[in-house]
C-alpha cells in the first residue's frame, strides 16, 4: 500500500500533466481555425480587389448625328442598305467634335478603338428599331474600349498594361474631364451572355445556365438518392447482391468527376442523341456525379433515427411504409438536406465533365430552357480566365464572387429548409 | 422478502397441470449456492402455465438469434384479462419472448420462431397473418418512453388515425381525451395538447406511451419493463394505472423488481437461460415457489 499523502503527490503532478496536455490541444485547436480564417481572409481580398472593378463599366456618351449621307444610308428599313452602310463613321464624326484636329487615317483609326468593338453595331441596332431616326441626332451610350476601359480604371497599376497610344491617353483623359468618358455601375454585366468584348460580357447566361443545371440535379439526384437510400435502409435484403450495390456506391463517390463526363457523352449524347451543351444533359451528369453522397449521407441519417421511434409506431401497428413515411423521413430529413447541400455545392463547382459535354462552347444567347445550348458560371470563369483581353481578368474574379454568392444563397435556403423542417418535428 | 406481498385479488381458475417433475439436484456439482449450475429440464415447467380460458396458447416455442436458442422450449397459457409478470435474471429471454407475442422480432433478420403461438386461437405466425392487424390488438409499451416528437394529441391520436378508427375530427378528439383519461394524465395536459410530447418528464412520457397504446383499444397490452427509467412516485403511478387498467385489458408485463411483479400481477413467470422454470400465482411464488431455481431468484442469492 503506497503512502497516502505521496500517492496525493503523485495525482497532483500527474494533473498538472494532464492540464498542461489540455492547454497544448487547445492551442493546437485555435491554431488551425486561425490558419483556415487567415486563408479564407487572403483568398476573399485577393478575389474581390481583383474582381470589384469587373462590377463597374466605363462608359462613352456621345451626341451622334445620325447623317445618312455619312452612312451611305437612305432608308432604314431597307434590309439590304443596312447590310451595306458604315455605322463607325458618325461615331468619329462625333468624337472629333471633341477633336477637331483628328483628320489623318491614323487618327481616325485610333478614335474608331475609344468606343468597343460593338459600338457601329449599337448604332445599326438603334437605326433597325427606328428607322426613322435617320438623320436626326441622338444621345447613345457605348461601352468604352477594353484598352480605354483598362486605362480609366488600372492607370498605374503594376498589373496591367496600359496598351493606349500617347494621344489615345490624352483624348481619355479630356473626355474624363468633360465627363463624356463616365464609369458607372456594370448593368452589361449582369444582363447579358459571354461576348468576344470584355466590356460587352455579361455573366446572366452562365447563372441562367447553372439554375437549370442545377435545378434539374436536384430534381433528379434527391428524389432518386433518397429512395435508393431508403430501400437499401430499409426494405432491401442484406446478401451478396445488396453488400455488392453498397461498395459500388461507396467507390462510386471517389470517381473522378470527368469520367463522369464521359459517361454522359457517350451515354446521353452518343447512345441517346440527346443535344450537345445543354443544361438536361448537364444535369443529368452532375445528378449521376451527386448521386453517391446524396445516398451515403442519407443513409447514415436514416440509421441516425433512433430505434425506439421505429418500435414505437411498430408497436401501435404501423405498416413498414408508415413507419418510414411518417416518422423516419422526417427525423432524417434534415441529415439528408444536408448531404445534398454538399452533393450540390461540389455539383456547383464542378467544370471538367460539363467540358466534355459541350457546355464549354462560345454562347451569346441567354438560355431560354433546359433544351437551349448554356454554359455554366465555373467554366464560364474558366473560359474569361483564359482569355487573351485583359478586360476579362477582373470578369473572371466578378464571377467567382457571382458563382460564390450563387453557392451562399444556394446553402442558406437549403438551411433555411432543414431549420424549418427541425422545428416542425 | 416475502412478507409485503398484495396482489390484486382476482378470482380465477385454472385447471393446472401440474409439472412435479424436479430436476434431482446433483450435491457435488449443483450446490445450492451455484443455481445456475442446476440442471434444467427442458419444456418442464412447475406450478400452473395452463389455462382454460387462455388468450394466448403458446405451445413449444423456440427463438433463435442465428445459431443461438434463446427460447427453449417454452408452453405456456396466458388468461383472458389477466396480469402476467414474467421475471427472471437478465438474458434470461423474458423480453424475447414477450416480443414473440406480437411480432416485434420480424424486424431482426436474424430471428427465427419455431412452435404454435395461438391468440384467440388464432396462429401469430401464419403466413398469412397481417402483422398490422395482430399490433393493433396487442399493443406495446416499451423500456424507455418513447414518445414521437410531436405533440401530445398527435402521439396519441396517431394509431387511430392508421387505422381509420376515426373518421371525424370530433370522434378523434373523443378517443385522445378518453386514451388520456386512462393513461392519469388528461389532467395535467389538457390545456396543452398541442405542446412537444418530448418536453413532457419520464413519468408522464411513459404513461403518453401507455395512452397511446390503448388509443387503438387492443385486447392485450405488452410492458417491457415499463417503470425502469422512472423514479419510484412515477412508477406508484404507472402501477396504479395497471391496476385499474386490468379490469379491461389483457396485460403481460416484463420486470426486473420482483416487489412490483407482486404489486401488480396475478401469475408470475419465471425464467431462467431461456427456459420457463416456474408459473404459479403470484402470492405463491413469492411466498413457496416450487422450483430451487425460483427460490434462488427471489430470495436474492443470484440475479
Amino acid at each position: 500500500m503506497t503512502n497516502p499523502s505521496s500517492q496525493a503527490e503523485l495525482v497532483r503532478r500527474s494533473l498538472k500533466r494532464r492540464y498542461r496536455k489540455e492547454r497544448r490541444f487547445r492551442f493546437y485547436g485555435v491554431a488551425a481555425i486561425s490558419i483556415a480564417l487567415f486563408s479564407l481572409v487572403i483568398l476573399f481580398t485577393d478575389i474581390i480587389s481583383k474582381g470589384y472593378t469587373g462590377f463597374i463599366k466605363t462608359t462613352v456618351t456621345l451626341e451622334v448625328h445620325l447623317d445618312g449621307e455619312l452612312m451611305y444610308l437612305n432608308d432604314a428599313s431597307d434590309p439590304d442598305q443596312i447590310a451595306m452602310a458604315d455605322f463607325q463613321a458618325p461615331i468619329i464624326k462625333a468624337l472629333q467634335g471633341y477633336f477637331p484636329q483628328a483628320t489623318s487615317r491614323a487618327d481616325k483609326r485610333e478614335l474608331s478603338r475609344m468606343t468597343g468593338s460593338y459600338a457601329s453595331n449599337q448604332v445599326r441596332d438603334l437605326l433597325k428599331e427606328n428607322p426613322d431616326w435617320l438623320g436626326s441626332t441622338r444621345t447613345i451610350e457605348f461601352p468604352a474600349h477594353d484598352t480605354v476601359s483598362v486605362y480609366v480604371k488600372h492607370a498605374g497599376d503594376p498589373g496591367y498594361s496600359i496598351r493606349l497610344t500617347e494621344q489615345q491617353q490624352r483624348w481619355t483623359d479630356e473626355l474624363l474631364s468633360k465627363g463624356v468618358i463616365d464609369t458607372g455601375f456594370n448593368d452589361v454585366f449582369f444582363s447579358r451572355g459571354d461576348s468576344r468584348e470584355p466590356s460587352n460580357a455579361g455573366i446572366l447566361g452562365a447563372l441562367i445556365g447553372s439554375l437549370l443545371t442545377m435545378g434539374v440535379t436536384l430534381v433528379i439526384a434527391f428524389p432518386v438518392g433518397v429512395a435508393a437510400a431508403v430501400y437499401l435502409e430499409e426494405f432491401a435484403p442484406s446478401n451478396r447482391l445488396t453488400d455488392f450495390i453498397e461498395v459500388n456506391i461507396n467507390n462510386l463517390a471517389a470517381v473522378p468527376s470527368i469520367i463522369f463526363g464521359l459517361l454522359g457523352l457517350a451515354v446521353f449524347i452518343g447512345l441517346f442523341g440527346m443535344p450537345r451543351s445543354v443544361p438536361v444533359v448537364g444535369g443529368l451528369v452532375l445528378a449521376l456525379m451527386t448521386l453517391p453522397t446524396i445516398i451515403i449521407s442519407s443513409r447514415a441519417a436514416i440509421k441516425s433515427v433512433p430505434p425506439s421511434i421505429r418500435e414505437a409506431a411498430e408497436g401501435i401497428g404501423a405498416s413498414k411504409m408508415q413507419v418510414v413515411l411518417h416518422h423516419v423521413l422526417p427525423l432524417a430529413m434534415p441529415g439528408m438536406l444536408t448531404g445534398s447541400i454538399i452533393g450540390m455545392a461540389q455539383a456547383l463547382g464542378e467544370t471538367a465533365p460539363l467540358l466534355l459535354i459541350g457546355m464549354v462552347a462560345f454562347i451569346v444567347e441567354i438560355p431560354e430552357g433546359f433544351f437551349s445550348s448554356a454554359t455554366v458560371l465555373p467554366v464560364q470563369i474558366f473560359i474569361w480566365a483564359g482569355s487573351a483581353e485583359q478586360g476579362f481578368v477582373e470578369l473572371a474574379s466578378a464571377g467567382i464572387m457571382v458563382l460564390l454568392a450563387f453557392l451562399i444563397t444556394m446553402n442558406a435556403f437549403a438551411i433555411w429548409l432543414r431549420k424549418r423542417l427541425e422545428r416542425r418535428w | 422478502m416475502g412478507t409485503t406481498i398484495n396482489t390484486i385479488p382476482k378470482t380465477m381458475n385454472p385447471t393446472a397441470i401440474k409439472e412435479t417433475a424436479m430436476p434431482e439436484a446433483d450435491p457435488i456439482n449443483a450446490p445450492v449456492e451455484r443455481p445456475a449450475d442446476t440442471v434444467i429440464e427442458e419444456g418442464k415447467t412447475v406450478g400452473i402455465p395452463f389455462s382454460d380460458d387462455p388468450k394466448f396458447k403458446l405451445r413449444d416455442v423456440e427463438v433463435f438469434y442465428g445459431e443461438t436458442r434463446a427460447i427453449k422450449n417454452i408452453s405456456l397459457d396466458i388468461a383472458r384479462n389477466e396480469v402476467i409478470a414474467f421475471i427472471g435474471p437478465s438474458g434470461c429471454g423474458k423480453s424475447t419472448f414477450l416480443r414473440c407475442l406480437n411480432r416485434m422480432n420480424d424486424s431482426i433478420d436474424s430471428c427465427r420462431i419455431k412452435g404454435s403461438l395461438l391468440l384467440d386461437g388464432q396462429n401469430i405466425y401464419d403466413s398469412k397473418r397481417d402483422v398490422v392487424e395482430l399490433r393493433a390488438r396487442v399493443g406495446m409499451v416499451f423500456q424507455k418512453p418513447n414518445p414521437f416528437p410531436k405533440s401530445i394529441y398527435d402521439n396519441v391520436a396517431y394509431g387511430p388515425r392508421i387505422h381509420g378508427l376515426a373518421n371525424r375530427k370530433s370522434d378523434l378528439d373523443d378517443i385522445v381525451e378518453n386514451s388520456l383519461r386512462k393513461a392519469g394524465l388528461w389532467n395535467e395536459v389538457k390545456d396543452r395538447l398541442d405542446a412537444m410530447a418530448t418536453g413532457m418528464s419520464g413519468g408522464q412520457q411513459q404513461r403518453l406511451c401507455i395512452a397511446r397504446a390503448i388509443a387503438v383499444s387492443p385486447e392485450v397490452v405488452l410492458m417491457d419493463e415499463p417503470c425502469s427509467a422512472l423514479d419510484p412516485i412515477a412508477t406508484a403511478r404507472i402501477e396504479e394505472l395497471i391496476a385499474e387498467m386490468s379490469e379491461s385489458y389483457t396485460i403481460v408485463i416484463v420486470t426486473h423488481s420482483m416487489q412490483q411483479a407482486a404489486r401488480v400481477s396475478n401469475r408470475t413467470a419465471y425464467f431462467h437461460l431461456g427456459h420457463l422454470v416456474e408459473v404459479n400465482d403470484t402470492s405463491k411464488v413469492f411466498t413457496t415457489p416450487e422450483h430451487e431455481l425460483t427460490e434462488s431468484y427471489i430470495t436474492g442469492r443470484f440475479g
